[in-house]
């Protein structure tokens, strides 16, 4: 069957992924897919308010997702809603497997998504992003969470559904998912569909899950990875006086250095580590 | 208490229970049709301690302006204060809303209800169909109970009268068109293995917590992961199957 948009059956929206989007926050981060586009900050860890909330041996990740009144074609009320809250929840619990909550006791992590423009996807897209907002500010992870929806139109798995697809689609099934452990954690499903097919959509979700994830760590290595790079600049004049001959007669191998440099660069997870030791 | 939760652990971590049951034993399941007569259908379900009430009213409304021919299905659920002292006053929390919405999300899905045949003139009056969950008392496994009783009310709910103008409670003209059963079965994970029917004291140490909901065909029509803890893609799969198999003893409860 074909898409609406000529997409692939297993192939994601344009991704837009920015880390660092909100100087005044701890960490945040933008992340669109298609016309979804959700904006995550974080805040601490600070101290948790009300204190009767506080956790004596963890940090409480404290988890509120809003949308625009303008984001839908129909006006969003402001304020909760039923299905606010249960995204509050289920994206809270997808994405404390990951942080090293205990790291942090009697703290709270607080996480604001917002999303700004709706078109399906909204709490993956707030995954995504509120993942990277989280190593954007520099909280210790054992991993990037990352989030995407499937689901089966006529015989075809269809991964991450537009807004019109979502109306013919016989399932949707955003997951969360963490890329070492090979985990998932949020799984949500409404449809009709046989386990079989259930096992189809949920692998066609990782897949895509593992496309965002790469996407993720380019966008973490646009600001934290920037240093490295740099560093390099810095000894190619101290360099030149040996190799300035050679740099003249292969400057095309030049060039792609910086390049392989990021690419070895170790999991996000790492670098972000070192920001907080600092 | 910490003493007594170590010891659910470590039994669970080896697969069994501190009651006996195997894992996946529900504990005793009463059911008890239309206890609440000025309901339009009720059902109220026992599952070991853990007591519920759903009841169904039927209202005449206006549609939504997206849906001008269709009816409209709302479930909502209380956790009163008088069933645990976890429980608060006030509006519904994250886990009510939560679990309202998984139990909507299986008879919606499932088309259980045609919610075209509940216009009654398009794009002005069409029947409301409202399935309120009150939890009586709380020993764990919420969601199955509220599930099994939600449909179970839904199944024995009558349709009141309509004259045009006002509807009469008192006569009540045909059965609600109701078609499938689609039953909640949650598991909770402990180590390498999968509990139904939680108690509280297991819920509370249990790392994670997957609700499948099938229908009558044996398709899954809901999932709802809960709980902080990952799942791999293989407990998933044992999860349908586990699902699979018990919602069918559940569903011959309905009646």
């Amino acid at each position: 069957m074909k898409r609406k948009d000529d997409r692939k059956p297993g192939e994601l929206r344009p991704i837009v992924a920015r880390v660092g989007v909100i100087p005044r926050a701890d960490g945040s981060a933008l992340f669109s897919m298609g016309r979804t586009t959700a904006i995550a900050a974080v805040y601490g860890p600070r101290e948790m308010h009300p204190k009767r909330m506080q956790s004596a041996d963890s940090a409480v990740l404290k988890t509120i997702y809003s949308m625009a009144p303008f984001s839908t074609s129909e006006r969003v009320r402001p304020g909760p809603s039923r299905r606010s809250h249960e995204i509050c929840k289920v994206t809270r619990q997808a994405l404390e497997p990951a942080v090293f909550l205990k790291e942090f006791p009697k703290a709270g992590i607080y996480l604001f998504i917002n999303i700004i423009e709706a078109d399906a996807g909204t709490r993956t897209a707030g995954i995504n992003a509120a993942s990277l907002a989280l190593a954007d500010a520099g909280i210790p992870m054992r991993d990037l969470v990352t989030a995407a929806a499937a689901g089966k139109v006529g015989n075809d798995y269809f991964l991450d559904l537009e807004g019109k697809e979502e109306d013919e689609t016989k399932c949707d099934l955003p997951i969360a998912y963490m890329h070492n452990e090979k985990k998932i954690t949020l799984m949500q499903m409404d449809g009709d569909i046989s386990p079989k097919d259930a096992r189809g959509v949920i692998d066609a979700a990782i897949k895509g899950c593992e496309v965002i994830y790469d996407i993720q760590k380019k966008a973490l290595m646009e600001k934290w990875g920037y240093k490295k790079p740099h560093a390099a600049e810095k000894k190619e004049p101290a360099e030149t006086g040996e190799k300035a001959k050679q740099a003249k007669e292969k400057p095309a191998e030049k060039k792609v250095e910086p390049k392989k440099a990021e690419q070895k660069k170790p999991a996000p997870k790492k670098s972000t580590k070192k920001e907080v030791k600092k | 208490m910490i003493v007594q939760k170590e010891h659910y652990r470590n039994l669970m971590l080896n697969g069994m229970r501190v009651d006996g049951r195997k894992p996946d034993e529900f504990r005793k399941i009463d059911v008890e049709i239309n206890p609440i007569y000025k309901a339009e259908g009720s059902a109220r379900v026992r599952i070991g301690e853990t007591d519920v009430i759903a009841g169904v009213k039927i209202d005449v409304g206006t549609p939504f302006p997206d849906k001008l021919d269709e009816g409209i299905l709302m479930v909502n659920a209380e956790f009163s204060p008088v069933a645990s002292p976890d429980f608060e006053p006030g509006p519904p929390g994250e886990n009510a809303i939560e679990l309202a919405r998984v139990i909507d999300r299986g008879i919606r899905e499932s088309k259980t209800i045609d919610n075209k045949e509940l216009c009654i003139k398009k794009g002005e009056k069409v029947w409301m169909v409202m399935v309120d969950v009150h939890i009586i008392n709380h020993d764990g496994n919420l969601i199955d109970a509220a599930g099994l009783a939600a449909i179970t009310a839904l199944h024995n709910a009558r349709m009141p009268e309509y004259d045009g103008e006002k509807v009469i409670y008192d006569k009540k003209v045909k059965k609600l068109p109701v078609k499938y059963k689609p039953v909640p079965v949650s598991l909770n994970k402990m180590g390498d293995h999968l509990f139904v029917d939680a108690s509280i004291e297991e819920e509370e140490v249990a790392e994670t917590r997957l609700t499948v909901t099938t229908k009558d065909d044996g398709n899954v029509v809901a999932i709802q992961k809960g709980g902080s803890e990952p799942l791999s893609i293989e407990e998933i799969e044992k999860a349908f199957e586990i699902a699979g198999r018990i919602s069918k003893d559940l569903r011959k409860l309905v009646k």
